[in-house]
Parts: C-alpha cells; sequence; structure tokens
C-alpha cells in the first residue's frame, strides 16, 4: 500500500472511475426502477446487461465486420461508417435488453404476482432465471465459457489530457452516452404520462389502480425501461472494454447493484451518484494497493458497509416513492 | 339503474367479508352506506371500483356487467373513487396529483382539463394556493379536498367516496359534506360510505345499513335518521 502511487494514478483513475462508474449507474437504473415499483431486487438485471453484451457483438457478426480491424486491408471505421455501425451495434443492444427484460417480468414474476406469492419467491425466481441465463450462455454459447473478444469498430486515441491523465474518444463516448441516456430517463418519469404513472405505482399501487392506471401494463414498461438502460450500458461497455463471457452479468450486476443501494434504491437520481462514487472509489483504491483490481472491490464495498452504517438508506434515500425524481 | 350490485360475496383470504349484499344507485342521487367499523362498507366499495375481486354475485354498470373487469376499464368507464385513508400520492405536487384524475383520458379526445381544474380550484380554493407543493405536506383536510378533486378530475359518472370525514375537525366535516352536495347537484352521482352516520344520513337520499358483511336495513336517509334502531346504534342515542 503506498499513496505515492496513488498521488502519480490520482487522476487517471479518477477518470477511469467516472467511465465504468457511469456504466454501473446505467445498469443501477433498471434495480432501481424495478424495485420502485414492485419492492423487488430483480437480480436477473445483471443478466439482462449479460446478454445485451452478446447483443452488441451480435450486431457486428450481421454486419459482417471482419474480427481484426486496424492492421492491413482493414481500416478502423471512420465518418459515417463508424457511427453507423456504432448506431446498429446500440440499437441491437438496447433491443436485445428490452426483450429480455420483458420477457423476464411475463415469464418470472407476472405468474407468481396473479398467485399472490409470498415475496421471497419473487426472490428466489430472479435468482433462477440470472443463473439459468448465465449457464445457459456458459453451456450453449459457441464458445462456451471462455472470454469473447469483440471487435474494435473504434481506434482508440487520446483527445485531450486533464492533469497528467489521458481522456480517450471511448471515454467520452461513454460518460456522455450515459448522460444522454439519463437525462432521456428523468424527463420520461418526469413529464410524460406514462412517467406519471410509473411513479403513482411506485408511491401508491392501489390508488394508482382507482386512478385508472393499468398497473400491469406499468409494470411491464418499467422492465422495459430499465432493460433499455443496461442494453445502452452493455453497448458502451463493449465500446469501453471490449470483451464478453457469461459471468459478466454477475461481475458488473453486483457492483451495479451496489451503486444502487449506495445511492438509495428506489431513488433515481441515488442510482447515478451511486454509479460514479462506486467507480471512482473502486479505481481509487485499485491506485491504493498498486493496481490489484481486487483491493480496489474491498475498498468499494467496505464504503458501501460504511455508508450504510450511518445512512442506512442510502446517500440520497429511497424516493421514487417519496420525491420527484 | 345507474349502478346495480347483486348478491354479492368478497372474501379476505378464507374470511367472508361480505356475505350477500344487494343495493342500488340511480342516476343523481347520493346513497350511503353505513355501519359500524368491520361491518365490510369499504370492503364493497373496492369491489365497485375494481381492486378487489368478488367470489360471487353480479355487478352491473349502465346495465352492462362490469363484475370482472379490471379496475382501470371501470375508470374508463366513469367509476371513480376517493379511497380510505385519502390515497395522496405524497411525492407529487397537488397539481401533479389533480392531473392522475385524468391519467385515462386518452390523447385524441377532446381535452377538458383546463375547466376541470377551474372547477375543482373553484370548489376548493385552498387546492389552486398549494398548487406546487408536495401532496404528502398538506393537512388532513386539505389531502380530503385534494382527493375528492382528484376524483372530480375524471369527470366520473358516479363517485365513490370512502371515510371523507375520517380524522377531520368538526368544522371541516362540515364543509366537505357541504362540497359532496354542491358535487351532487353539479350532476355526479355518489356513493357514500361513513361511520359519521349522522351527516350521511342527512346529506344522502337513500341509505343502507350493513352489518357483520349484510345488509340489514335499508330506507329513505330521512326515515333512517328517525329510526330508534339506528340512532341507537349509529347517531348516539340521542
Amino acid at each position: 500500500m503506498t499513496f505515492s502511487n496513488f498521488i502519480e494514478q490520482f487522476w487517471p483513475s479518477t477518470i477511469n472511475g467516472l467511465v465504468l462508474g457511469s456504466i454501473y449507474a446505467l445498469i443501477a437504473l433498471g434495480y432501481t426502477l424495478v424495485y420502485g415499483v414492485l419492492r423487488l431486487i430483480n437480480f436477473a438485471n445483471s443478466e439482462v446487461f449479460m446478454l445485451s453484451a452478446f447483443g452488441s457483438f451480435w450486431a457486428l457478426q450481421i454486419l459482417g465486420v471482419p474480427y481484426r480491424l486496424g492492421n492491413g486491408d482493414d481500416p478502423y471505421k471512420t465518418g459515417l461508417a463508424l457511427v453507423g455501425t456504432l448506431g446498429f451495434m446500440m440499437l441491437v443492444s438496447m433491443v436485445v435488453g428490452g426483450t429480455v427484460a420483458m420477457g423476464l417480468e411475463r415469464i418470472a414474476y407476472r405468474p407468481l404476482r396473479k398467485r399472490h406469492a409470498p415475496r421471497l419467491v419473487f426472490l428466489i425466481s430472479a435468482i433462477g432465471a440470472s443463473f439459468a441465463m448465465s449457464e445457459a450462455v456458459g453451456e450453449f454459447g459457441p464458445r462456451g465459457r471462455q472470454e469473447y473478444g469483440i471487435q474494435r469498430v473504434l481506434q482508440k486515441r487520446k483527445v485531450f489530457s486533464i492533469f497528467s491523465a489521458d481522456v480517450r474518444n471511448d471515454y467520452i463516448i461513454v460518460v456522455v452516452g450515459a448522460l444522454l441516456m439519463m437525462t432521456v430517463l428523468v424527463l420520461f418519469v418526469n413529464r410524460t404520462r406514462i412517467g406519471r404513472g410509473i411513479r403513482a405505482v411506485a408511491q401508491d399501487m392501489e390508488t394508482a389502480r382507482l386512478m385508472g392506471v393499468n398497473v400491469d401494463r406499468v409494470i411491464l414498461i418499467t422492465f422495459l425501461v430499465g432493460g433499455l438502460m443496461a442494453g445502452g450500458a452493455a453497448f458502451l461497455y463493449e465500446i469501453y472494454n471490449g470483451t464478453a463471457r457469461n459471468t459478466l452479468g454477475f461481475e458488473l450486476g453486483v457492483k451495479a447493484f451496489t451503486a444502487a443501494v449506495l445511492g438509495g434504491i428506489g431513488n433515481i437520481k441515488g442510482a447515478l451518484l451511486g454509479g460514479i462514487v462506486l467507480g471512482i472509489i473502486e479505481n481509487w483504491g485499485t491506485a491504493i494497493f498498486q493496481s490489484n483490481q481486487k483491493m480496489g472491490s474491498v475498498v468499494a464495498f467496505s464504503v458501501l458497509v460504511l455508508v450504510l452504517m450511518f445512512r442506512p438508506t442510502g446517500l440520497l434515500g429511497e424516493a421514487l416513492g417519496r420525491s420527484k425524481a | 339503474m345507474l349502478l346495480e350490485v347483486d348478491n354479492l360475496h368478497v372474501f379476505y383470504g378464507r374470511i367472508e367479508a361480505i356475505k350477500g349484499i344487494s343495493f342500488t344507485v340511480d342516476e343523481g342521487e347520493i346513497v350511503t352506506l353505513i355501519g359500524a367499523n368491520g361491518a365490510g362498507k369499504t370492503t364493497t366499495l373496492k369491489t365497485v371500483s375494481g381492486v378487489r375481486p368478488a367470489a360471487q354475485g353480479r355487478i352491473r354498470f349502465e346495465g352492462k356487467d362490469i363484475t370482472k373487469m379490471p379496475a382501470h376499464k371501470r375508470t374508463e368507464m366513469g367509476i371513480v373513487q376517493s379511497p380510505e385513508g385519502r390515497g395522496i400520492f405524497p411525492g407529487m405536487t397537488v397539481l401533479e396529483n389533480l392531473d392522475m384524475g385524468c391519467y385515462v383520458r386518452r390523447r385524441g379526445v377532446v381535452s377538458t382539463r383546463t375547466q376541470d381544474l377551474e372547477r375543482v380550484f373553484s370548489l376548493f380554493p385552498r387546492l389552486a394556493e398549494r398548487k406546487s407543493q408536495a401532496g404528502g405536506s398538506l393537512s388532513g383536510g386539505e389531502q380530503q379536498m385534494l382527493a375528492i378533486g382528484r376524483a372530480l378530475m375524471s369527470q366520473p359518472r358516479i363517485m365513490l367516496l370512502d371515510e371523507p370525514s375520517m380524522g377531520l375537525a368538526p368544522m371541516l366535516i362540515q364543509q366537505i359534506f357541504e362540497i359532496v352536495t354542491e358535487i351532487n347537484q353539479q350532476g355526479t352521482t355518489v356513493l357514500l360510505v361513513e361511520q359519521n352516520a349522522a351527516q350521511a344520513l342527512k346529506r344522502a337520499d337513500r341509505a343502507y345499513v350493513l352489518e357483520t358483511g349484510r345488509v340489514v336495513k335499508t330506507d329513505v336517509a330521512a326515515n333512517l335518521l328517525d329510526d330508534p334502531a339506528v340512532r341507537a346504534a349509529y347517531l348516539g342515542g340521542h
């Protein structure tokens, strides 16, 4: 443990943390939205993310993008070709995310709701669905449990630097993309009729029903929105990281869920704050312990425990029900 | 008949809360269901609005069988309930709460939101003053006004009011009941559930007395007000 390393790595690790934190925040939104309306931790949200990451991969297969770009005959994409390819990746990723999330609600949760199953049963169903998807990809995927490298469409390069830290073009895409998606989500929840329906169900499901809200439809849309966020997150992650495997959902899902709890589960702004704070602290932790990433996680989760000791409802508290956003 | 309830049975788990209730509400009436705590008044209202399933019996609205219809479809037909405990969305502003009242209105249909808001604000000037305040920060009386105003926003054919006087000071109770009468005179049919039987009987056209899930007596409200048995049981014996 050396602080000289930390000081040296302060800016690079902060920027890395911001990038990874933006991705955590997007996934965390899926947990928080569903928790807000159903008081259910949708553990399978992590697998929505994992399958969406494969969706990004699949999009490039559909387009026939060769495996190794950047050498010889296959240059990196630029200009319109780049924008088109990335746009298609994002589209497929989000469609996969939204579809899987809605399928989950219809198959794993709605039948239980119809039978008034106890709360614990939902949790078991969530964990079961999560394992089923992760293991199915591991067993039946073309490369099984191995890591898949995803074609690097975008040539990564330094755009500018803050202090001594390089800011790469993929970092900018991730942070700006995540901010855009979050803005659209907040506007959707606060300004649209369906968004008002979501908030009504979160605050008082029975009264929402009395006001004419089709609660089943609102729940389905909530899953859809969470899935779209996870899909967008998966696309951004693949631009930044470029690998996927069947356990990817678990690895990032645990962090994103932690981010949601850290910020205050049920609270949209909390998910954003929690994601960014967790990403940055994790990377600082890694820097303090000389680039040992496992220690980064130790630091991040220790901070979570500490925060919850003093603020059991997270940094901002639960609020999809209580406040405006 | 606007609303007909015929031999309704409702269960909570294995307990039969409603054991064969029948009643009717005609267009333009105020009908009240009175009775002690646990008589089944709230359950009856919830079953009419569709948030509780009926085990047996029929509910007809404008002649149409709605017994199995989901709650949100009933709201679209014009059945709106102001729930017990008021059901204000605490994190929404007063205006947003009122807008939840016209949630059922679809795009393409000419919106009367502005007129409806004006009507609610003229009935409850207090709500206009607190327009952008969070619903959860209102006083009990204001929340009750908001609950009634919100129900009005959907231009209901029938308004189901569950215990509007609960927890309010006598002066406020008087005011709330005056407004209920006024709303009724403006053309909205009202089905009122109340523990405050004296006020309810004064305002209503007809009344049904409920006891442990059954209707034990029904008459014109004014007659029940003079009925010795009703006076002894529900009006404090005076």
